[in-house]
């Protein structure tokens, strides 16, 4: 008997401590970075206005000496442009897809199109931006005779599409399932034809699932950084076009990191970048956070 | 008049039903077609890439990134597995109703949507720079396994509140204690789905390349004859460089004029990358199709 409490105790002490240390990992991950990435400001004394606002990157690479610029506007623009277009490009697809899963031909939509987006998340990102590089890459220089070779804002911002379609697809297929058929049935009992159902009543109720879909995708976009490493061409301006090349936080931070003297102004500013990641990706899910609570605010009504 | 009006309504309503019926078959004709064609057109372009050597455990060959992937996963998993499903345990069944327990879970919602750059520099920093040591195939693991942690808590906590009240009531009215039960009861009956994230997770870990950049590192050096565990290029040594096949795909892309096959070896990577993964989710779909069988008693006869 006594061996069996002091087991129970043991077993739930142990799973306890399992519990505790996803938040001491998460604590851990965000401190590290914390400190880090202030060493911009604290220890090379940058101002945050200069690191988000200017254009002109030119921090000096040793230990000791500062006085170089840290502006890191051009990655944050292009960050924010690939991603945005690429968001532009795939929410109409992806919904769409949503909607045909469940709506319109449900049955294979379990059968064909689960499995198939499978497929689309199980590709791993450095083959997608191989693909990029490949194919849509030679493709944009052909076509539009773009300057730098087809490198461009467009290029990855396709390839972006084509990474968040599964993430949107899924989340907003599964918001579209969970409203009740009695919606549904009502809606039809009064005469609406499908699209009317569709349009006005399963969309407008699944519409906190969809925009946390988008949300989810978005982070995914903003995270990635291989795949549009490969083919954003990395130069350091603003992009002209979609089709003029550019330089995205992510692709800078995977290009330069290892080149850099550790706790040297760029190194540091490398860092400024990444916690500015890790923030856009928290504030990310404050949003999801916010939409669910408002969505249930309205069911609840 | 009004008769004449309403008709116009009914018929311009079912006019764009059928318009928008048409464009969502478009839509999800034109996914399908763009996953099969995807799919297709990498391991075909694989398969042309092949050429005698490419599979060899040498400089040539790709054999020791597909070794490196491989077991870089495995410890990867011996880490996150029996953190992640303790935890998931801790959610499951010990976990109060209160704060903490929301506070755990952003924190699980959080892991989940960090960049895997971002974890990969995490990564960095502290299995490498502060431990002072080289890229090593054991930071990569670690790194791989804060990725892949969130995903198995959460499979875990939700196949064991999953299962039926009685499991739990059952068992502790046979005098079982709450952990006894949790040990031979429930976490036997929700192993299946279990058994199903952690192979989605590893299925992940094969891809990953943004995570290992700065942990793992991008070369790797393999003496398949040398077996003395602490030696730089023993292939079981843990704490050796150790680039893996997707990273791999990186590397040939940036030094492709090195080497003139680069092209050839990117092409040939990407498609075992992509065959083992979708092997992975078809293991998967087939466990989870079992298991549903088995719950709803379909096949019970046979």
């Amino acid at each position: 008997m006594k061996d069996k409490i002091r087991k129970e105790y043991l077993g739930r002490g142990i799973v306890t401590f399992c519990g505790a240390f996803i938040i001491i990992l998460t604590a851990a991950i965000g401190i590290f970075l914390l400190v880090q990435g202030t060493g911009t400001f604290t220890k090379f004394h940058h101002t945050l206005a200069e690191f988000l606002f200017s254009s002109r990157w030119a921090p000096q690479d040793n230990a000791t000496t500062g006085g170089g610029s840290v502006g890191a506007a051009v990655y944050i623009c292009g960050s924010l442009m690939t991603c945005g277009l690429a968001l532009l490009f795939v929410t109409p697809f992806a919904l769409g897809a949503a909607v045909f899963m469940t709506e319109i031909a449900p049955k294979a939509g379990r059968s064909i199109f689960q499995p198939a987006v499978e497929i689309f998340v199980g590709i791993p990102s450095v083959v997608y931006g191989w693909i990029g590089l490949t194919v849509l890459v030679p493709f944009i220089r052909d076509t539009f005779h773009a300057t730098m070779g087809g490198y461009s804002v467009l290029a990855a911002s396709i390839v972006l599409a084509v990474m968040m379609f599964p993430t949107i697809t899924t989340v907003a297929a599964d918001a579209i399932r969970s409203v009740p058929s009695a919606y549904r049935g009502a809606a039809y009992g009064i005469g609406s034809t499908r699209w009317q159902v569709i349009y006005r009543i399963v969309i407008p109720a699944a519409k906190s699932g969809i925009y946390t879909g988008i949300i989810l995708g978005l982070a995914r976009a903003f995270g990635e950084a291989l795949a549009v490493a490969m083919v954003i061409g990395k130069t350091r301006a603003f992009p002209k076009d979609i089709l003029s090349p550019t330089n995205n936080l992510t692709a800078a931070i995977a290009s330069d990191m290892g080149n850099s003297a550790s706790g040297g102004e760029q190194n540091m500013a490398l860092w400024s970048m990444a916690l500015l990641l890790f923030l856009i990706s928290m504030f990310f899910i404050l949003l999801i956070h916010l939409i669910s609570a408002k969505g249930k605010q309205e069911n609840g009504k | 008049m009004e008769n004449n009006s309403m008709k116009v309504r009914i018929f311009r309503a079912k006019a764009v039903n059928g318009l928008m019926t048409g464009v969502f078959y478009l839509i999800g004709g034109s996914f399908l077609l763009l996953i099969f064609v995807l799919a297709g057109y990498i391991i075909i372009k694989g398969i042309a890439g092949y050429y005698p050597g490419i599979m060899a455990f040498n400089q040539s060959g790709i054999g020791n990134q597909l070794f490196n992937t491989i077991y870089l996963v495995v410890l990867s998993l011996l880490i996150s597995v029996p953190i992640g499903v303790l935890a998931g345990i801790y959610m499951a069944e010990y976990a109060g109703d209160n704060k903490l327990t929301a506070f755990i879970r952003v924190c699980i919602e959080a892991l989940s949507s960090l960049p895997s750059i971002v974890v990969g520099l995490f990564g960095y920093l502290v299995f490498i720079l502060m431990t002072g040591a080289r890229w090593n195939l054991m930071a990569g693991a670690l790194a791989v396994s804060i990725l892949s942690l969130p995903s198995i808590t959460t499979t875990t906590e939700d196949a064991m509140r999953s299962l039926p009240k009685n499991y739990l009531s059952g068992s502790m009215a046979l005098g079982a204690t709450h952990w006894v039960s949790i040990v031979k009861v429930l976490l036997p009956a929700c192993l299946p789905r279990i058994i199903t994230g952690v192979i989605l997770a590893a299925g992940r870990g094969f891809g990953e390349a943004a995570a290992l950049l700065y942990t793992a590192g991008q070369s790797t050096h393999l003496n398949w004859s040398n077996w003395n565990l602490v030696s730089p290029n023993c292939p079981l040594n843990p704490f050796r460089p150790g680039e893996t096949l997707a990273l791999h795909i990186w590397v040939m892309r940036t030094e492709g004029s090195l080497n003139p096959n680069s092209a050839a070896i990117a092409n040939f990577s990407a498609a075992v990358l992509v065959v083992i993964v979708l092997c992975f989710s078809l293991l998967a779909r087939i466990i989870t199709e079992q298991i549903h069988r088995q719950s709803t008693g379909a096949g019970a006869r046979s």
